[in-house]
């Protein structure tokens, strides 16, 4: 299963002047909150299977390791850095992927269903597609059935239960179990893993960032009023200023 | 050379609404190329009747792929469909809507053209005779202007925030033979979630609520607000309401749930943590009822009333009836 370092969700985040980059001065890295429960859910099914091996490999700077570490924490049993850097092209990234893993003989492929940084929402379906292996997105939830794999995804207005074929990639989105904390005896067996790293061959992103920028100040608002008598003057603005209702 | 392909989306045989807003999106990119747009639409037979309309959104050309494999969404053969007409067709430009359908279906795409993708984006130019999109990342928190060195140049576009306009031009209609590759996805079940049929992030009115809602049994007065603005509304929910197991995931709002761009969005009982602002921000009015006076989500809402929500809320579906019975 792929995860990725990221920024803290909860942290601000801020454009260096220039516009070239993030400001990465006090944000502190996390794994990316649906690659946590994508790690959740792969200890979940080798619990219920009672037997396999969940690997967990990066893309990303050396400093990776630590999201790759926490993963082991969790209760993965080995890890894989992959040392490079593809920008935004998801692309670029599955392609490092899938040459990586189209030998390795995992029956199911797990990726969170987008990272909380580039928020591309490509490289799982793009690996699978590179692979020539079926895809389900946006799983909150699945098991394993003898060859298949049975999974609630979440849809439009409600949730389809499908059921595909291994080996599969499936993306994972939030579910109904929280990613568990690592135990201080996991954190201890995590520095005994396999853990593997090397170089990922050069790749050049094709998606080029010109610049980035702060998202446009929202004008100060107005409180209209205090409690239900505000109501009307709320509907008023809402209809003849905002032309919204 | 020069033209654009939308790709649009069908639910059941019915257009969905953000196809309109694909095809104009593709019409002004195209007109910045110096090209047309086109439409692709695929569905079960008989659709042709239904994309032929998207021709007056400023397509000159819609395409129409029918076949019963391609009645119902199925991933592997909608990519393998929409991968062979943008072959033959040469685009310098494709476009998808940045719905869940879309944003399943472009990546596949993507990786059978080995074209880059850019998702969800939110504004599209031409520079030096090149597209260049302009899209959120981390949630909206900060916004990058990307172009591809790769053609076709591939986006998928956020719904609600490009504007759909009808205008007049000469359509064909042209049948499209696409290449059928099996699915290899059975959907053996559906079950329709409470928040009704529309998703939070393609809703043109969002209704969320938070932790000031206090009880999930409380959620009435939000359904009730939903039912009198109607058509275009859903509830969508913060996280502390999902993680507390009142709502479904689907309806949460912010960097771990979705990031939504209604044209009206009401913060219910909603402090406003930046996680969640960074979900919403781009919403085109934001609206907050809250008791605290001194809740962040006042600094972003355009109106606000402080007070109790249970009080507020009720009174504002009747007005909201009021107006549009009269």
């Amino acid at each position: 299963m792929c995860i990725k370092r990221v920024p803290d969700t909860e942290a601000r985040i801020r454009v260096a002047p220039d516009g070239s980059a993030i400001d990465p001065a006090g944000a502190k890295s996390i794994v990316s909150p649906y690659d946590e429960f994508a790690v959740e859910a792969a200890l979940r099914v080798k619990e219920a299977v009672g037997a396999g091996e969940v690997t967990v490999v990066t893309l990303g700077e050396p400093s990776s390791a630590e999201q790759l570490r926490s993963a082991l924490a969790m209760g993965a049993d080995r890890a894989l850095l992959l040392t490079g850097d593809t920008g935004q092209d998801g692309l670029a990234t599955a392609r490092v992927l899938s040459d990586e893993l189209a030998d390795r003989e995992a029956s199911v492929l797990l990726f969170g269903v987008k990272a909380t940084d580039d928020d591309q929402q490509q490289v799982g379906p793009m690996v699978a597609t590179l692979l020539d292996r079926p895809c389900v997105t946006a799983v909150s939830e699945f098991a394993i059935e003898g060859t298949q794999a049975i999974c609630h995804r979440e849809v439009e207005g409600g949730v389809e239960i499908v059921e595909v074929d291994l080996p599969a990639v499936l993306t994972i989105t939030k579910g109904p179990h929280e990613p568990r904390y690592a135990s201080l005896k996991g954190i201890m067996a995590a520095k005994k893993k396999p853990f593997e790293e090397k170089a990922a061959p050069p790749t050049q992103g094709r998606i080029e960032v010109e610049r980035l920028e702060a998202p446009p100040e929202r004008p100060a608002g107005r409180v209209v009023g205090q409690g239900p008598e505000a109501v009307p003057e709320l509907v008023r603005l809402l209809h003849q200023e905002a032309k919204v209702l | 050379m020069n033209d654009v392909l939308a790709v649009v989306e069908q639910r059941d045989g019915t257009l969905r609404g953000v196809s309109y807003e694909v095809v104009s999106a593709a019409a002004e990119l195209g007109a910045g190329l110096g090209g047309d747009a086109h439409v692709l639409g695929l569905g079960g037979p008989g659709f042709a009747s239904v994309a032929g309309k998207l021709g007056q959104y400023g397509a000159t050309r819609v395409r129409v792929g029918e076949h019963e494999s391609l009645a119902s969404y199925a991933p592997e053969t909608h990519a393998a469909a929409v991968a062979a007409a943008v072959e033959e067709g040469e685009y310098s430009a494709v476009l998808f809507a940045g719905t869940s359908q879309g944003k399943d279906l472009a990546p596949r795409v993507a990786a059978l053209l080995d074209v880059p993708l850019a998702t969800d984006v939110t504004a599209l130019d031409v520079e030096g005779g090149a597209p260049v999109a302009v899209r959120p990342v981390y949630a909206g928190k900060a916004f990058a202007r990307v172009r591809s060195k790769a053609s076709p140049f591939m986006a998928s576009i956020r719904p609600n925030v490009f504007e759909s306009e009808k205008q007049e031009s000469d359509t064909a209609i042209e049948m499209f033979s696409p290449p059928i590759v099996a699915a290899r996805i059975r959907v053996r079940e559906f079950r329709a979630a409470s928040g009704g049929e529309i998703d939070v992030s393609e809703a043109s009115v969002v209704i969320s609520g938070g932790r000031g809602m206090k009880d999930p049994d409380q959620w009435g007065v939000l359904e009730d607000l939903r039912d009198a603005i109607g058509d275009g509304a859903a509830l969508g929910a913060s996280r502390a309401v999902v993680d507390a197991g009142w709502r479904p995931h689907g309806e949460q709002v912010g960097q771990t749930g979705k990031t939504v761009s209604p044209k009206l969005y009401f913060a219910i009982g909603i402090s406003g943590a930046i996680q969640h602002l960074a979900g919403m921000r781009t919403a085109g009015t934001i609206v907050a009822i809250n008791k605290d006076a001194d809740a962040p989500i006042f600094k972003v809402a355009d109106y606000g009333i402080v007070g109790d929500l249970f009080e507020v809320v009720p009174r504002l579906a009747q007005e909201i009836r009021a107006l549009r019975g009269g």
